[in-house]
């Protein structure tokens, strides 16, 4: 008998724009990379906040330059984030970040180092940080529905137990909660070469389909081929996937997409970062397939759970969002199991069904919903990559 | 199920199958499932194999192709016998 997820309700924190966030983060996001070391010094003296330091943001150029505005103002505005800090190296980019956050109507500030120095703003940041701390920690959770979460998927350190079990439970949970009203993204795009075919065929029509392949066609020309001095052997499967089992892209991106289940169909292309914007339903986010860079651009598009199958056991998280992972593997169970939060190793003793999996996945992203914190919450994970098109200016 | 089968075999058009033990040994006779109708059948690991990685259910030539998820996942570069391990020494992609 299947579990009915209609009007199931979770407790969510409700943001001025009407977003739901499962988490409630006072966040300290650096502009560029030479404004880390001040957004570090600030989460230290006002405890409730999270810096998020990264490599980039100096002379950046063109579709390049949109994207990092895209992933910085995308992740500010995650409604993960009740309120936000932003230290930039000068006022101008700054507040172009500021100016975006503030979109969504929340709590944020600006602060520049020229002509102040770290020291000043410092202090002068940490002041208005420890105000958002006072903001943020009044604020209740309250019951939402769970048609309200955004929830996308990628996977990681795959191996073939990924195909046979993780995924197509996360492809389980998809198939019950789209129709429910949820929104859901998943991507990588190198990681579908072998079933291109079968990925068009799951756009919700034939127009979404041709352009989806198109954007999958132009990312093999312009990318592995322009690039390639191998036949990518030990990057793409890597390493750890051809240890796990997996021989070549074909068999890994036919795993891959078991996370879309059997009838979920995507109804639009997401550019890296970008914020759905036609409503409820699944979505396909053109994206690397390295976990840090995707969760982190996936973050930035507004999703708020991220569900990660695995095989041999990555250990990624991400600093806002929170990462959910699952595995089939007995033998990751049994040599890693504080980074995995789903055990689903049933499916391959034929113990599990897919569908029992489904929803013992969507009772844990209930439960994390809720509060409870994942694994890789617990154990400090917070990777956050951004994805660089082109060398800086 | 009360056995704990060894293999698993996505699809009925596949030509290999996925070992799901650790520790599985040459002349194991297996258990395999095909996990899209739960079909069973028994076959002979001819080789040590370890967990999560791949065993021909029929002898493949150079040149064939090898099937998963009934679907073409890469072309067969040396001979493999039935019961045989099948990975990166034996099996190449097709596109890059």
């Amino acid at each position: 008998m299947s579990v009915n997820y209609e009007g199931r309700k979770i407790m969510g924190y409700r943001r001025e724009n009407g977003r739901v966030g499962v988490r409630n983060h006072v966040l300290i996001l650096p502009l560029d990379d030479i404004s880390n070391a001040a957004c570090e010094a600030v989460a230290n003296n006002i405890k409730g906040t999270i810096a998020i330091p990264h490599a980039y943001g100096r002379l950046q150029f063109g579709e390049d330059l949109e994207l990092h505005f895209k992933t910085i103002i995308g992740t500010g505005a995650n409604p993960n984030v009740a309120a936000c800090v932003v230290i930039g190296i000068e006022p101008g980019w700054t507040q172009r970040v500021v100016d975006g956050i503030a979109a969504t109507g929340k709590p944020v500030e600006g602060f520049s180092i020229e002509q102040n120095g770290d020291l000043k703003t410092i202090m002068n940041a940490s002041r208005a940080a420890k105000e958002m701390v006072h903001f943020a920690t009044e604020l209740q959770r309250e019951e939402c529905d769970i048609s309200e979460l955004w929830i996308s998927t990628k996977c990681g350190e795959s191996d073939t137990t990924t195909g046979l079990g993780s995924n197509p439970t996360v492809g389980n949970m998809y198939d019950k909660l789209l129709p429910v009203g949820i929104t859901g993204c998943f991507g990588e795009t190198s990681e579908i070469t072998g079933a291109e075919h079968i990925c068009r065929r799951r756009a919700v029509n034939e127009e979404v389909g041709e352009r989806w392949y198109k954007m999958w066609k132009a990312y093999q020309d312009e990318v592995i081929f322009a690039h390639q001095t191998d036949d990518l052997s030990d990057s793409q499967p890597t390493k750890g996937n051809i240890a796990g089992g997996l021989t070549t892209i074909e068999e890994k991106a036919l795993g891959n997409l078991e996370k879309i289940g059997r009838t979920s169909m995507y109804k639009e292309i997401l550019g890296p970062a970008e914020t759905p914007n036609s409503g409820e339903g699944l979505y396909f986010m053109d994206s690397s397939s390295a976990a840090a860079e995707c969760v982190t651009i996936m973050g930035a598009g507004g999703f708020v759970i991220h569900t990660f199958p695995t095989g041999q056991g990555n250990v990624i998280g991400h600093p806002i969002v929170p990462v959910i992972k699952i595995t089939a593997n007995p033998r990751t169970i049994r040599t890693m199991s504080e980074h995995i939060d789903v055990d689903v190793s049933g499916i391959l003793r034929r113990e599990m069904t897919i569908d029992q999996a489904g929803d013992v996945l969507i009772e844990m992203i209930c439960r994390t919903a809720n509060g409870r914190n994942t694994a890789a919450e617990a154990l400090g994970h917070r990777e956050f990559s951004m994805t660089k098109l082109y060398r800086s200016a | 199920m009360a056995e704990i089968p060894h293999l698993l075999v996505h699809d009925h058009k596949d030509n290999v199958g996925v070992v799901v033990v650790e520790g599985l040994t040459a002349n194991t006779d297996m258990l395999c499932c095909i996990t899209e109708d739960n079909t069973i059948f028994r076959l002979t690991s001819k080789m040590d194999v370890p967990i999560g990685h791949k065993i021909a259910l029929l002898d493949l030539k150079t040149g064939d192709t090898a099937t998963k998820y009934g679907e073409d996942i890469g072309k067969i570069v040396a001979d493999i016998a039935q019961g045989e391990h099948v990975h990166t020494h034996n099996c190449k992609t097709k596109r890059w």
